[in-house]
């Protein structure tokens, strides 16, 4: 007989999660439950959509955004603070799924499942965010790209809860970038996303990120095109060397949803509309 | 476990694994089939319920998440007569074979209850969830357009 705990503060959750490492940790329930009725139960249910603690989005005293790991894609589309600030976050959390995805879905799932074609998890490449993890015995910050591992892998102890992500501030002028490819606007699984941050002054590109999604066993920086622009001016050099640059950074697979060559090519096209607007 | 909730207006007890998928527990456990089974897998819709008047996937909510919650299915949706949005749905023509039709109605309500001055733009968006193969959604759409326009007509 399957066990259900639904903890009221984030002490008793992790708590409960050292007691109980064999229990499944259900937020919205939108990966782990598609297929549940055709798997044999877990032990035990670990319920922590809602945690309070974990919910909810707000700034640090140093100007970091600290986005709790329970928050829904919609109560991202309905943050005033996520509009201004984390415009491609938006632009992320409004095409995953649609509304019942949206209503359910959160931050820290889609962190936990670690699919590469997870929406989020480019965009916390792209804004250098660090993970917050929380167990009974205390809690740590990781990078957002140090937490996978591997396919489908994190470094998320058995005995922790993701609590928050935290988004470092930055100086003006930055600009952001959302991009899904997919078969459909609405409920369709990614191609290719891109998630892009570059700051440019002068005419120079200062500074940039270049995040994919759906190209490898997990979402990944394209670092070698992001250095052969770094540095360049705006314009159409710096568009012909993301493109080429892109094609030694990234080696897509052959699946179900696309060719390599195929999202190869629209990697580099996705890079370069990017760099041409800058 | 026993599983304690309002469904429909009504205290609800079942008692369940509450890893069942909520979809069940309302279809078998309690006999509210007026909720469908499209994909089972958060593509389609068409188990659409509302969980404290949130538009939410059945077949993807564990049964012991709605402890304590207030679920609405097309059975309570209108109460003893119709609501706006199915009332209209039918003077529409907004429906064919049916299989989608009450997970729309209540993708439909929660947009007039919380996002009544959606445009239709807006209204196509919030319906992407429901997939319909019968009607072209137009006629969909068209209702809940009226509908809308029905209930802020009700107000005081």
């Amino acid at each position: 007989m399957t066990a259900y705990l639904r903890p009221a503060t984030l002490a008793e959750a992790v708590t409960a999660r050292r007691e109980h490492p064999d229990y499944v940790v259900l937020a919205g329930g939108t990966d782990l439950l598609v297929g549940a009725a055709r798997r044999p139960p877990p032990p035990g249910i670990l319920d922590v959509l809602g945690l309070a603690e974990a919910t909810g989005i707000r700034h640090d005293e140093d100007g970091t955004l600290v986005i709790g790991g329970m928050t829904t894609y919609l109560a991202l589309l309905e943050s005033e603070v996520i509009a201004a600030e984390l415009p491609m976050l938006r632009a992320c959390a409004r095409e995953i799924g649609a509304l019942q995805i949206q209503a359910r879905g959160t931050v820290a799932g889609n962190i936990a499942t670690s699919s590469p074609v997870g929406d989020t998890l480019p965009v916390w490449l792209a804004l250098d965010a660090t993970v917050e993890l929380v167990s009974a015995s205390g809690s740590r910050r990781v990078p957002y790209g140090e937490l996978i591992t591997g396919y489908r892998k994190t470094q998320l102890g058995a005995d922790e809860l993701i609590t928050a992500v935290r988004v470092p501030p930055r100086e003006p002028g930055w600009a952001q970038h959302w991009r899904k490819v997919g078969t459909r606007r609405a409920q369709s699984i990614s191609k290719v996303m891109l998630a892009a941050a570059a700051h440019v002054t002068g005419g120079v590109i200062r500074d940039v990120r270049l995040a994919f999604g759906a190209v490898a066993d997990r979402p990944v920086r394209a670092r070698a095109a992001e250095a052969a622009i770094c540095g360049q001016a705006v314009g159409a050099g710096a568009v012909a060397a993301v493109r080429a640059a892109l094609a030694g950074d990234i080696t897509p697979i052959d699946d179900v949803r696309s060719s390599a060559d195929y999202r190869l090519r629209v990697a580099q096209n996705l890079a370069a509309r990017f760099i041409a607007q800058l | 476990m026993t599983i304690e909730f309002r469904l429909n207006g009504r205290a609800a007890t079942v008692t369940a694994s509450p890893w069942r998928r909520l979809l069940d527990v309302l279809r078998e456990d309690l006999g509210f089939t007026g909720t469908k089974e499209g994909c089972g897998e958060g593509e389609c819709g068409a188990c659409t319920v509302l969980i404290d008047g949130e538009a939410v996937n059945s077949c993807l909510v564990a049964a012991g998440q709605v402890s304590g919650r207030e679920v609405t299915t097309i059975e309570g949706l209108g109460g003893d007569a119709l609501h706006a949005v199915q009332d209209a749905l039918v003077r529409f023509g907004g429906t064919q074979c049916g299989i989608c039709t009450p997970g729309i109605a209540l993708t439909a309500a929660r947009i007039l209850a919380r996002e009544p001055d959606a445009d239709r733009a807006r209204i196509r968006e919030l319906c992407a969830g429901n997939i319909c193969r019968c009607t072209g959604y137009q006629l969909i759409v068209d209702a809940i357009i009226d509908a809308a326009g029905h209930i802020k007509s009700e107000e005081p």
